[in-house]
């Protein structure tokens, strides 16, 4: 037998460049222009909404600055101050574009930050019922079913109309509608990985069932955590709209965009389209980007849609 | 030489709700320092099951129902699980068949590497990933700081399942189960895998099972065999002796399945009929229904006894391997 150390066939079996998993991922998911162009979408709309206190006319929270001799202007009028409202005002005199762009500020917030708190509580309850398994598993997993059979908007608007209107209480109200969606999906991911031989194979290297869990299986459970994770946050974001728009969300001095829709909702008939329409197709432009991302993102990370 | 391994009546049982499976139904073997045991049968007949045994990882609702598994002179079967967890891949290490599916697809070369000797030592990082390396150059790994670097899927087959054994050999265990470890590779790439295994349990001195349905893989490496079927071992031996003297019918029965060049233009012996249903073993010896030499004894079971320095389950013994070969 030949020395293997010096065999040519093995030393060309490693690709030049190192690829690793999340840069295959990244050409993967730039292959589809409509998932890129959804992605640049969303990115914008996120930088205009950081941006928002420098490249708007008007802080519409600052009642100093809104003045309500500019109420009702249709777009393209020229405000009491001085400057062109482009996308008119709504029924308070606050300059529409610049409301946009404050209430998008307050729905992503919301909607990003209920998302990440939802996804590592119910990560960390779906990993620990895949990890006990027996009675304790079948507890949380009623618990979870449970949860499930109710809408989502439902335990949402249960949850403000008990804890009352602000940031801080939608995002409470979000996480606690939302963290059952992980849940389960991490348990059924996790339980699926830890039938897989590489956990047997760690198992018999003797490293502990800890460590197994959430160095080992973890990871690989990522990818559907992603795409959960992207369609919830964008669903997070119509919730609060919805719950503000009933009024039970925010409150009417800090506008998110489901205020926004609320308020112009009384003018519609009367013509004045442009103060519910304006906000509405903001969130339907906010709310589709990220879907389509997400949508994407499925198809990429799902190893059976592969071509 | 000192046994590493004593397993004695060991018994595991899967109580499913279709009834009790006798997995594993009483086998006895030992394993020395240094030796390569072959543990050779076919699907379902329990070898698998045994190594799991000896490591402690039969699930529910599967035990180890009877029997001793002495390893350095400690009883293990049943022991307590962390005791179990700090002998796995310290003390006793396995390879398994898929090499594809044992390492983990998300986890660098080195991670899981590094991780395999933290988990039993308290040594620095840099100490881990140095014995890493190394284990990789013993097992014949070109470039391994290269390899290091990698994913699992940037490896080729015989790739991974170097790494696998170089992971297996870490820390300098005293036995190592290897489950197949050549099955899913090509035929070039299995020899080269078996020429590395034999060549590090020679300079370490490591014992090892290698459990495997190919006979001709066993017949190159091992110096002992024991054959299994249906849970059971029926023939034990030197692996001169039971390769060319068979003297159980069943094991005739596979050596005179294989095709060889003295025997050129003859037909190949085949064993009659399919694989028992191990939920409805036949009564008497389990091998009876299918055996070419059966006789009313075998209406009986047959008990182990030993002949000529190995261990036999057969009643009919000479006149079995005479038929075949």
């Amino acid at each position: 037998m030949t020395d293997t150390a010096t065999d040519p066939a093995l030393s060309s079996s490693l690709p030049a460049k190192v690829e690793t998993p999340f840069q295959r991922f990244r050409a993967e998911f730039f292959e589809s222009r409509i998932a890129t162009g959804a992605l640049a979408v969303f990115l914008i709309i996120v930088l205009l909404a950081v941006l928002a206190p420098w490249i708007t006319p008007q802080n519409p929270y600052d009642l100093a600055q809104v003045s309500v001799m500019d109420g009702r202007l249709p777009p393209g009028s020229e405000s009491f101050d001085g400057y062109t409202m482009w996308l008119g005002s709504d029924g308070s005199g606050r300059d529409l574009y610049s409301a946009i762009l404050y209430g998008l500020r307050i729905s992503l917030t919301v909607g990003l930050a209920s998302g990440v708190i939802a996804l590592l509580i119910g990560m960390a309850i779906g990993l620990i019922a895949a990890y006990a398994g027996g009675r304790i598993e079948a507890i949380i997993m009623r618990i979870v079913d449970l949860q499930l059979s109710f809408p989502a908007s439902l335990v949402a608007l249960m949850m403000v109309a008990a804890l009352g209107k602000g940031v801080d209480k939608i995002i409470f109200a979000l996480v606690i509608a939302q963290w059952a969606y992980y849940a389960r999906t991490v348990r059924a991911t996790a339980m699926v990985e830890r039938g897989k031989e590489y956990v047997e194979a760690a198992q018999c290297l003797g490293i502990s069932r800890f460590r197994i869990v959430f160095r080992h299986i973890l990871p690989n459970c990522m990818a559907p955590l992603i795409v959960v994770g992207t369609v919830q946050t964008a669903s997070a974001i119509s919730l609060e709209a919805t719950l503000s728009f009933l009024g039970v969300g925010l409150p009417q001095t800090e506008p998110s965009i489901g205020v926004l829709i609320a308020n112009g909702f009384e003018y519609m008939l009367s013509g004045r389209y442009w103060i519910s329409v304006f906000p509405g197709l903001a969130l339907l432009l906010t709310v589709v980007s990220i879907n389509l991302v997400g949508d994407h993102l499925r198809d990429v990370l799902n190893p059976r849609l592969k071509k | 030489m000192s046994a590493v391994l004593d397993v004695r009546g060991l018994k595991t049982h899967f109580f499913t709700h279709a009834g009790v499976v006798k997995a594993v139904d009483g086998v006895d073997f030992t394993v020395s320092k240094g030796e390569i045991m072959g543990l050779v049968g076919e699907s379902g007949s329990g070898k698998s099951i045994t190594g799991f045994s000896i490591l402690g990882l039969i699930d529910p609702p599967g035990r180890i129902v009877e029997g001793s598994i002495k390893f350095n002179g400690e009883e293990i079967a049943n022991a307590k699980e962390d005791r179990l967890q700090s002998l796995r891949g310290n003390r006793i290490s396995m390879i398994f068949q898929d090499p594809m599916m044992t390492l983990n697809p998300v986890l660098r070369v080195d991670t899981q590497m590094i991780e395999a000797i933290l988990a039993h030592e308290s040594v620095s990082k840099h100490a881990a990933w140095e014995r890493s390396r190394d284990a990789l150059g013993l097992v014949g790994i070109p470039s391994p700081e290269e390899r290091l670097r990698a994913y699992p899927h940037q490896l080729s087959g015989g790739m991974r399942q170097r790494v696998a054994i170089a992971t297996a050999f870490l820390n300098k265990p005293d036995l190592i189960i290897a489950d197949e470890p050549t099955t899913a590779l090509d035929v070039t790439i299995q020899a080269q895998i078996i020429h590395e295994a034999q060549k590090l349990t020679k300079q370490t001195g490591t014992a090892m099972i290698w459990i495997t349905h190919d006979l001709a893989v066993v017949a190159g490496l091992a110096e002992r065999i024991s054959v299994m079927y249906a849970g059971r071992i029926v023939e034990q031996g030197g692996i001169d002796d039971v390769i060319d003297r068979p003297l159980h019918p069943y094991t005739a029965g596979l050596l005179g399945s294989v095709p060889t060049a003295n025997r050129r233009g003859k037909r190949l012996f085949q064993i009659e009929g399919m694989t028992p249903n191990m939920l409805a073993l036949p009564d008497g010896c389990a091998f009876g229904p299918r055996c070419h030499a059966r006789t009313e004894a075998c209406g009986r079971r047959p008990s182990i006894e030993d002949i000529d320095g190995r261990s036999l389950r057969c009643f009919n013994p000479q006149q079995a391997a005479e038929s075949v070969i």
